[in-house]
């Protein structure tokens, strides 16, 4: 299991990595192993708002679905439509397949570092 | 085996009908397809033969053992389909006069009357055409009423976290919030969490009695009480009427209204998928809430589907009832019930039940121990199931399991047949320690080896290209 | 009295002991006393011979009309001797939803057989196993289409009576607007669509041919639909379209309709199905079970239940609908019927009723006090004037006819192929006779 440390996490698994302008989010290593091969992304349109705490869309595996909890509140400015092809790279590369930017941040949750992720992750695993 | 449009060739059919007698007319123009659907074109011997090669690849509770939990498969009659094939049943007109029609209406309200005593209700309707779909013709009873009262901050419905998926999804299409409720570790609903949840918004609660983890909660009572104490409703869902029926009455119990799946418990077959029978009765003062047709009877009631419903499905449900009779019907609940039991007196040998003691007409096992210990799942053992002429039974569910197996073998099967399928559980528990690789690889001599459903459902071919 | 249970009192005994309890009551000592055991009221068993003439009474009570002139939802058409054998067969009865693919790949692929030709009947790209009737596919392809920001569903007046109630019905479960499109004569109102066209509406719903048996300019309807953002709809009628316009032609985004045309008896109005079949781009909105081409793990073709994530049992109340039974029996019925049929008996059962409705409309409408009541072109259904309309209908019943179906403005006549001239005449000259007594 990667645990990357210029990332931070949520509680519900999806990472966030801050780029300047934006913020950046995806779903973790362990997040893609607990829901096995993802087939499928339910996906916000540029434009949206987020709320930090709130469901933004979903990710679909053959027998389950699981919501994508956005760390911040802010609005869509990217969207990753590649996943609409090819949703297996959130398996293969959990962290360079990212879900969506987001600009405008006036509020972001409480997340964890690597570390103490790791620790969490294991704890709850 | 090959798709019927690969068989197809140009030019080739049956002729059915006879030349037209009248004169042809032509439609208007722009109004023709621009080209003849691609259809398949075959002759009436590759017909029966490709639909009895289909045939052969199906397995139908005539096959063999169906201990799919939560399904009830018990046999069905061929009696009950004859006597639906009757061109006087066949041949009618939902909207021919009522002259023409006394036989429908009158299997109508025999089923009707012999359900309600059967349930405790007042009245019954037979429009929903499956569960799920009467589930949601008995929570619109619920949202009428309130909304008849002008009690419109009622947006709640209560739902045990041990409930079909059905329940929830239902509840969300009526416009209501859900609000779980934690089973308690006895499995049955948790009282003090129940009275947290209640209040001014609940709208009503949704309930399966025996629950979904076959087990009678004997605070029923205690259930219907305190949610009508909070002005809330309650539903019963029918699903597993059939360890009860004749013995005790969701009327009885407390409950407002209910649904029954007339495939299920009223021996009606499952035909793959359906059709069903959803019927939905409910007590004198939520009556005029019923769905009604707006052709069949006027009126500006709800309405669930057209006409009158899956009417072929009542009557054959009619021709079981006949047939059990006063003593038929409790009886089969009680055989239920005894083989459920039977069968988990057997398998505790070797397996865990979820909950320990007696269980209604069905029971759940927790294979996690065995995942623990070999790796192999319940996947797996069902999927090993199969190679031993057997159907599965439900895997994973209810959710609060891990690793379930659920488990109902119904009163239509011998003492011999649970014997044999005990052993072969048995023996797969020996087999999962010994050679567990073999047993993920499962089954190993059925029509398909596994399917690559992350494929499917990746790229999703749904229809065969032209 | 009948049963069906195996076990023998000895067994019973023995099953008992074997569990450790000493009666079937002890099985029940979780229901409260009060509770247990009602003496219900029902009938004594009966045994299976009864039962048959029981029932075969009942049946005797009904009248099924040799000759059927009434629609209205549900048609009398022929069905082919093969296609009412096959689907009696106890495997394809008996099975359950084909979860178990590895044992259920002939239900699978019958369902993938259904699904195809349903998408080349409409021209759509995907179908879904099929719905419980036409009137729910209307209500769950209204719901398919509400978003974040259209809410609002507009449906014809002329589409059918039960449709419309159980849209509304739909709609008023969710808390959705709906609003009926009045009708103009006797077909869909374009100017008053296009008024109610506003921004908050996710879609419209019209009948080809409508209620009236009138076929409506569908295309130019959708083309005032799609400028105005919304979602189009068409309930179609499958024997019309072996001839008709395809819903993909006419620009429908979602094509619904009531499958009992295809080898359903008319069975006083069920078992029937709903089939529905939408583009690419709305395959993972569409609901209910749809079945999936892949292979298994030694590379064989195979097929399965697919996009399941959509659904009730994985998405609980997040899912879009509740439904998970289909009419699995009734698709694989409506699969055999077309390719026993095939294109070209489909054509002809198409273009026969409708020639045969055409013929019966103009020998009706010679008669004095007789009119159709709409004047645009029709399939196989019409509306006529028909004085002493109540007379009329018993004296065709008396002679085995039924006739068209009374409705507000008039009669509602339908004809398919099964009705031959010789029958159309008689019926006519019933209603001339009738017709000639009150003059």
């Amino acid at each position: 299991m990667n645990y990357p440390v210029d990332y931070k996490y949520t509680r519900s698994h999806e990472w966030l990595r801050d780029d300047g302008d934006v913020a950046i989010v995806g779903i973790s290593d362990y997040a893609q192993d607990a829901l096995g091969d993802v087939v499928f992304v339910n996906l916000p349109a540029v434009g949206d708002t987020v709320i930090a705490g709130e469901s933004f869309g979903d990710v679909e595996s053959v027998k389950a679905v699981s919501d994508l909890i956005s760390p911040v509140t802010g609005v869509v400015c990217q969207v990753n439509t590649a996943l609409e092809d090819a949703p297996e790279s959130l398996n293969e590369d959990p962290y360079g397949a990212w879900i969506i930017q987001v600009e405008d941040v006036t509020d972001c949750e409480d997340l964890m570092n690597a570390e103490d992720y790791q620790a969490f992750c294991e704890q709850e695993g | 085996m090959e798709l019927i449009f690969e068989k197809s060739v140009p030019g080739r059919g049956t002729e059915y009908l006879p030349a037209c007698d009248v004169p042809e007319v032509s439609l208007p123009e722009g109004l023709s397809r621009k080209a003849p659907p691609k259809l398949p074109e075959l002759s009436e011997t590759d017909v029966s033969r490709h639909y009895t090669q289909l045939c052969q690849r199906v397995y139908g509770v005539n096959c063999g053992f169906y201990p799919l939990g939560s399904c009830t498969m018990k046999y069905n009659p061929r009696i009950d389909e004859e006597m639906a094939a009757l061109p006087g049943f066949t041949g009618i007109h939902p909207l021919a006069p009522e002259g023409a029609t006394q036989g429908c209406r009158e299997v109508l309200a025999t089923a009707r009357r012999l359900l309600c005593e059967i349930t405790g209700m007042a009245d019954m309707t037979f429009q929903p055409a499956a569960g799920a779909h009467g589930e949601f013709t008995g929570v619109l009873l619920i949202k009428q009423y309130h909304d008849a009262r002008g009690d419109r901050k009622r947006c709640k419905i209560l739902v045990p976290d041990s409930a079909h998926g059905t329940n929830p999804a239902t509840a969300a299409m009526c416009g209501y919030q859900i609000v779980n409720i934690p089973s308690g570790p006895d499995g049955c609903v948790d009282l003090e969490a129940l009275k947290a949840a209640l209040g001014e918004d609940t709208a009503g609660l949704m309930l399966t009695n025996p629950n979904t983890l076959g087990l009678f909660d004997r605070n029923i009572l205690e259930i219907t009480r305190l949610v009508h104490g909070a002005g809330g409703l309650c539903y019963y869902d029918g699903a597993n009427l059939n360890a009860v029926m004749g013995l005790a009455r969701p009327g009885d119990m407390g409950f407002d209204c209910v649904h029954l799946n007339l495939h299920k418990t009223f021996a009606t077959p499952h035909g793959g998928g359906g059709p069903g029978g959803g019927a939905v009765g409910c007590k004198e003062f939520l009556k005029a809430y019923l769905p009604k047709s707006r052709l069949m009877d006027g009126g500006d009631g709800i309405q669930v589907r057209s006409f009158a419903g899956n009417f072929l499905v009542v009557v054959k449900a009619l021709a079981y009832l006949l047939t059990l009779g006063k003593e038929g019907v409790p009886q089969a609940a009680e055989n239920a019930v005894l083989n459920a039991n039977y069968l988990l007196a057997r398998l505790k040998e070797r397996y865990t039940p979820a909950y320990d003691g007696l269980c209604m007409h069905e029971f759940v096992l927790d294979l996690s121990q065995l995942k623990k210990e070999t790796g192999v799942s319940a996947l797996d053992l069902a999927k090993t199931l199969i190679d031993y002429g057997m159907h599965p039974p439900t895997t994973y569910f209810p959710l609060i399991v891990h690793e379930a197996l659920m488990l109902e073998p119904t009163e239509t099967e011998s003492k011999q047949t649970l014997d044999q399928a005990a052993e072969v559980f048995l023996n797969l528990w020996d087999l999962a320690h010994e050679d567990p690789g073999y047993m993920h690889e499962a089954p190993h001599h059925a029509q398909i080896r596994r399917p690559d459903e992350v494929r499917a459902a990746r790229t999703p071919i749904l229809c065969q290209p032209e | 009295m009948g049963s069906y249970i195996p076990s023998t009192p000895a067994e019973r005994r023995e099953m008992l002991s074997a569990v450790g309890v000493s009666s079937f009551q002890e099985l029940y000592r979780d229901v409260p006393e009060e509770m247990y055991r009602p003496d219900l009221d029902l009938p004594e068993g009966k045994s299976e011979l009864e039962v048959a003439r029981i029932l075969t009474a009942l049946a005797g009570k009904n009248r099924a009309f040799p000759t059927v002139l009434r629609g209205a939802g549900a048609y009398d058409h022929y069905i082919p001797s093969i296609v009412k054998y096959i689907p009696a067969k106890e495997e394809f009865l008996t099975a359950y939803t084909p979860y178990q693919a590895e044992m259920s790949q002939g239900i699978l692929q019958s369902i993938f057989e259904y699904q195809t030709m349903i998408c080349r009947l409409t021209g759509m790209d995907v179908s879904n196993a099929s719905v419980y009737d036409g009137a729910t596919a209307a209500a769950e392809a209204a719901a398919m289409c509400r978003d974040r920001k259209r809410r609002v569903t507009l449906i014809s007046a002329a589409a059918h009576p039960d449709t419309i109630q159980t849209v509304k019905t739909y709609c008023y479960a969710a808390g959705e607007a709906v609003e009926v499109i009045p009708e103009k004569d006797g077909k869909t109102d374009l100017a008053a669509l296009e008024a109610m066209l506003t921004p908050e509406v996710a879609s419209v719903y019209i009948q080809q041919p409508n209620f009236y048996g009138q076929l409506e300019d569908v295309e130019k309807i959708g083309e005032a639909v799609h400028q105005a953002g919304a979602m189009y709809i068409l309930g179609c009628n499958p024997i019309a379209l072996a001839i008709l316009q395809t819903p993909r032609e006419a620009g429908a985004d979602i094509a619904v309709g009531e499958g009992q045309p295809l080898g359903m008896p008319l069975s006083y109005g069920g078992p029937y199905l709903g089939f529905m079949a939408t583009t690419a781009k709305y395959m993972r909105k569409l609901p209910g079970r749809i079945v999936g081409q892949t292979v298994d793990a030694a590379g064989a073709r195979a097929y399965v239940l697919s996009l399941q994530a959509r659904e009730q049992h994985i998405r609980r109340e997040k899912a879009s609908s509740n439904i998970c039974s289909n009419e699995a029996l009734c698709a694989l019925t409506a699969g055999l019927y077309m390719a026993a049929m095939g294109p070209a008996g489909m054509e002809k059962a198409a273009k026969q009723s409708m020639a045969k409705a055409h013929y019966l409309a103009e020998k009706l409408r010679a008669l004095p006090g007789v009119e159709l009541v709409y004047s645009g072109p029709f399939f196989h259904e019409f509306v006529t004037t028909l004085p002493h309309t109540a007379e009329v209908l018993s004296a065709l019943e008396e002679a085995g006819i039924l006739g068209g179906l009374p409705i507000a403005g008039g009669v509602l006549w339908c004809a398919t192929e099964k009705v031959p001239k010789a029958e159309l005449d008689r019926a006519v000259e019933i209603v001339k006779e009738v017709l000639g007594r009150w003059s």
